[in-house]
């Protein structure tokens, strides 16, 4: 189904292949404000002149109509949840209820400014603290700081939280370990919170080696980062085991939330060892990803922990019969880790999600997700093998190895051909101990129908010819950019120069 | 119901009628409903036909089968202790008796500030950031399917750069406190020095805060150059810069207000091979000089002013730009512009060697996700603006702000604090604490004066910070809202006088 160049451009209009400072024409504008109601002095009056621009800034001019245009086209270039099964492995990529969306823009939500006063806080002091205990209980680790932006910035926040408990104890530990499996943030997040990193080999059936883990451990050990289930898909059988072996060196057992969806309601962290643990809102608890961001990574901890987060945090006091929310930091808090108190609003469509769903439906989404998964990897094991474990958690790792060696058609080869087909692709290349990784999660939010459809898909794929998929997507706007070339003759930003050039 | 614009402290009653408002961990009933099982299927595509299919496809007979893996001895064996859920319906009743509880910038004319402002969001952004394709689609990982997103990246990119006169601009940092971290971390790494870091004492203490929390594992000495009189003077901290010190930080306009000079600080610190950070406000720039006329080698805001609701601490807007010669330095995403197989423009994430999916423990920072959607949001509002509107809004801002601190010392007893050039906030002496003031004078008016809470400044102003009131004002106050808050203060101020 090779498509004609004709054909190609029908999704790339000139309001959309042109740059929004191509567009522009002098003496257009968007935004009109209102003539100054007061009195308009010079600004020269008002401030020193050397501290005055010269000139205005140096932006586009377009109508409010170019801009809807040229931003409206250019979203329809993008795959989304909304359009396209969104498989991303380690992503979740959730439907996302349109009721957030609303309610989340609710005035006295989204208007409500960040030094509003406490006593016309209230409800929003409420809601926050109602998803710290909601946090809590789900992670098995009582104590809970919203504040982190994103999975990384709650790695680091947790991992300070960890360095100034030691710190109080009087303890020296140094190193901070985790599997080679693990998500690069993990060893990026320890190396800024001023610990020295340790990977470990691992097995080779992607678990933790036990034996390689004693190795390491001493009274410098600080902390193991560990996946839990893993970046396989797995469940770390040695989960309980591991915790033992930290907690008797004295260390601590940080989980990485990313795969939580795997286990809502079915296991917690805090119950098979761990001591601290972040949540990616955006993922498991469905905040929309607004195209890489903004997430919420808040954090949880065993309650030795918790007078050492960062503040502030929201307590709540009964007083004479009347429920009162403040801003508290803890005790021994190391401080800020940021401005303000947390992406409120993708922490709170993640309250919402959660007062929806109720315990039993979080559950239930964590056995879809899980069933989903097994059911495409069993769709697709004949011809995609998964080289680890026989069933899968949330998502599964398949290899392209053996279509690869038998046919030339790589991992890379089906992830870009699935876009032709209307599917974004799968994690690719990741995690490194399976060759040819094709990282799958289908997520809970997709049916029979759409799991079906999918490894049909595979399966055309993998009959279709190797040098066609060699040079696929042949249906998307562009085609296999070069990525060499932008890594070397850097173009980040656009030039008034390259316009003439340009086309 | 409460009116929205309650003057007096809104009543902190929470609803208790309906069960299922608040809960109590601690008081949760363990009984697991009927009407929960009802809501199982909200957000779940399959039947339990189709599910028994599929179980039996995977060949297991059960869904519990599905997690042996899970050790049975950690399991969980009993239900989480969470609130009943609610359908849409309730949901929205539920969350909007919440919201009626806060006051927010509809509710009362607000003069807050502080580093996060009410300036007028244009609908168009709203309607681009509402579009699904952005919003629900993630990293652009795969070129060919998100070109919508790194177009969009690539011109953010370039209107930062335009903005401030730096050579490249990131695609995203989480907000203001921490883009200036990583702006300090960066400087350390270019310069090779972690001795010192010299902050003034007028830049936002929580991001001092923050500054203080990241590199409390370092033996990083932080000097805090005390700040008075509302600015720093440039020789002061000239003289506290040596070759050890990584970075100077300047906030211009800084917390109070207040013009600094940026320009004789970065002089100082190029001299003695520091770093300069300019810590700036996105909106000034319409009018002020950009950090790169100052000499600044790396610039950073929080970018909520362009086009960000206020939502109560984020998700804001980190905004990084830097000379081209730290580039291989710089913290966060890139896109770049190449060409794909058939020589069409197009657009990539470039540079990942810099990044922690590629160098790990050895990258720039552990920045993974970042705040996308905001820089779609800056990108159409800067768009919308063009050079014209920011002229326009920054100027004002600034008329009215120095309308606003006129009629605010014109006969009230409040005095400015500060006899310094300010831009678009300014701050006021009050007779007494500024915190009990304006509580008194909002329940006079349905007007909220500005922030009384510095918390952390006391260090800095000393024990006279508990009399200090910051104002901001946007270009979305008018002469009458300023004029009755300047009537509130003065008969406020003379209902006191009396007494």
């Amino acid at each position: 189904m090779l498509v004609r160049d004709e054909e190609m451009t029908f999704m790339r209009n000139r309001q959309a292949t042109n740059l929004v400072f191509e567009l522009s024409q002098p003496g257009r504008r968007a935004a009109a404000y209102p003539a100054c109601d007061v009195p308009a002095r010079p600004l020269s009056e008002l401030l020193p002149s050397n501290q005055l621009a010269s000139q205005s800034p140096d932006l586009p001019e377009l109508t409010e109509p170019d801009v809807i245009r040229h931003f409206t086209n250019l979203s329809t270039l993008n795959m989304s949840v909304d359009t396209h099964f969104y498989p991303l492995g380690s992503c979740t990529m959730k439907y996302n209820p349109k009721r957030h969306e609303r309610l989340a823009s609710l005035p006295g939500l989204v208007d409500l400014h960040p030094y509003q006063t406490e006593d016309a806080q209230q409800g929003m002091l409420a809601i926050l603290f109602e998803l710290q205990q909601m946090l809590g209980e789900i992670a098995g680790l009582p104590a809970v700081s919203l504040q982190p932006a994103a999975g990384a910035h709650g790695e680091m926040t947790a991992l300070l939280t960890a360095a100034a408990y030691f710190h109080d104890r009087g303890e020296r530990r140094t190193k901070v370990l985790f599997p080679q499996s693990a998500h690069g943030t993990n060893p990026a997040s320890a190396a800024i919170a001023g610990f020295d990193c340790v990977q470990l080999k691992g097995q080779a059936d992607g678990f933790v080696d036990l034996e390689e883990l004693k190795a390491h451990l001493d009274d410098k050990t600080a902390v193991f980062m560990i996946t839990n289930p893993n970046t396989l898909g797995l469940f770390e059988r040695d989960i309980a085991k591991i915790a033992h072996l930290l907690h008797d060196v004295g260390g601590l057992v940080y989980i990485d939330g990313a795969n939580m969806n795997a286990i809502l309601g079915i296991t917690r962290p805090g119950d098979f060892g761990g001591d601290m643990m972040h949540y990616n809102v955006h993922k498991t608890f469905t905040g929309p990803h607004g195209s890489g961001g903004p997430g919420a990574g808040p954090i949880a901890v065993r309650d030795f922990l918790a007078d050492y987060l960062p503040g502030p945090i929201v307590t709540r006091t009964q007083l004479e019969g009347a429920t009162r929310y403040q801003l508290t930091t803890p005790p021994k808090s190391i401080g800020r880790v940021r401005s303000h108190f947390g992406n409120v609003g993708i922490l709170l469509r993640g309250y919402l999600y959660l007062r929806t769903l109720g315990a039993a439906g979080l559950k239930a989404v964590s056995e879809q997700a899980v069933l989903n998964a097994n059911y495409l990897r069993v769709k697709l094991e004949d011809v995609l093998p998964v080289p680890h474990g026989e069933r899968c958690m949330h998502e599964f790792v398949a290899s392209a190895q053996k279509s690869k060696s038998e046919k030339g058609i790589t991992a890379l080869d089906i992830a870009k051909r699935l876009l032709d087909y209307g599917y974004y692709a799968p994690t690719v290349y990741f995690p490194l101990v399976v060759p040819e990784a094709l990282m799958v999660e289908p997520t809970e939010t997709e049916s029979q129908q759409t799991l079906d459809d999918f490894a049909d898909t595979i399966r055309t794929i993998l009959n279709e010819s190797p040098e066609f998929l060699h040079s696929a997507p042949h249906a998307t706007p562009v085609s296999r950019p070069d990525e060499v070339k932008a890594g070397r003759q850097l173009v980040l930003r656009w030039k008034r120069h390259c316009a003439r050039n340009g086309k | 119901m409460p009116p929205l614009t309650s003057n007096s402290a809104p009543p902190i009653i929470i609803d208790r009628t309906a069960e299922h408002i608040f809960f109590d961990i601690k008081t949760l009933s363990r009984k697991s409903s009927k009407r929960e099982s009802e809501f199982v299927v909200a957000y779940l595509f399959n039947t339990p036909e189709s599910q028994a299919d599929m179980l039996r496809t995977v060949g297991v007979s059960s869904v519990e089968e599905l997690f042996d893996q899970v050790p049975r001895e950690l399991r969980l064996d009993r239900p989480l202790q969470l609130p009943p859920p609610l359908s849409e319906i309730e949901l929205e009743s539920h969350l909007r008796d919440i919201a009626r509880q806060n006051v927010g910038a509809s509710g009362q004319v607000s003069f807050l500030g502080g580093g996060i402002y009410d300036h007028f969001i244009p609908a168009a952004v709203d309607a681009i950031a509402g579009r699904s394709e952005f919003y629900t689609s993630y990293t652009p990982y795969q070129a060919e399917a998100s070109q919508g997103s790194l177009q969009t990246f690539f011109e953010y990119q370039t209107l930062i750069c335009q903005l401030t006169g730096m050579d490249v601009s990131n695609a995203s940092l989480y907000e203001g406190a921490t883009a200036m971290v990583e702006a300090v971390l960066m400087a350390m790494r270019v310069t090779g020095r972690r001795g010192k870091v010299i902050v003034l004492g007028s830049v936002h203490p929580e991001y001092r805060e923050t500054l203080t929390t990241y590199l409390r594992h370092f033996d990083t000495e932080i000097v805090t150059v005390p700040t008075p009189h509302g600015t720093a003077d440039p020789g002061d901290v000239a003289r506290l810069i040596d070759d050890r010190t990584a970075a100077v930080i300047v906030q211009h306009p800084n917390f109070f207000g207040c013009l600094e000079s940026p320009r004789e600080i970065f002089a100082a610190a190029k001299q003695r091979g520091a770093l300069s950070i300019s810590v700036f406000d996105p909106i000034s720039l319409g009018i002020l000089e950009r950090p790169a006329d100052h000499g600044a080698d790396i610039a950073v805001a929080e970018g909520q002013s362009l086009g960000i609701p206020l939502q109560y601490g984020g998700p804001y807007l980190g905004i990084f730009a830097c000379r081209q010669e730290y580039l291989r330095q710089m913290p966060g995403r890139l896109i770049g512009e190449t060409v794909d197989r058939e020589g069409r423009r197009c657009f990539v994430l470039t540079l990942g060697t810099r990044e922690q999916h590629i160098r790990r423990d050895k990258a720039t920072s552990n920045i993974c996700t970042n705040q996308g959607l905001l820089a779609v949001r800056a990108t159409v509002y800067l768009s919308l603006l063009g050079p014209r509107g920011l002229r326009e809004v920054a100027e004002l801002c600034c008329r009215k702000a120095h309308y606003a601190a006129e009629q605010l010392t014109a006969n009230t007893g409040l005095k400015l604090a500060f006899d310094r050039p300010f831009f678009k906030e300014f701050v006021l002496r009050c007779p007494d604490d500024a915190a009990e003031f304006a509580h008194r004078v909002r329940s006079a008016g349905d007007i909220g004066p500005g922030l009384s809470r510095f918390p952390t400044l006391a260090d800095e102003l000393g024990a006279s910070a508990k009399n200090l009131l910051l104002v901001a004002v946007t270009e979305s106050r008018t002469k009458s809202q300023i004029d009755c808050l300047a009537k509130t203060i003065r008969s406020e101020c003379s209902s006191a006088t009396k007494k």
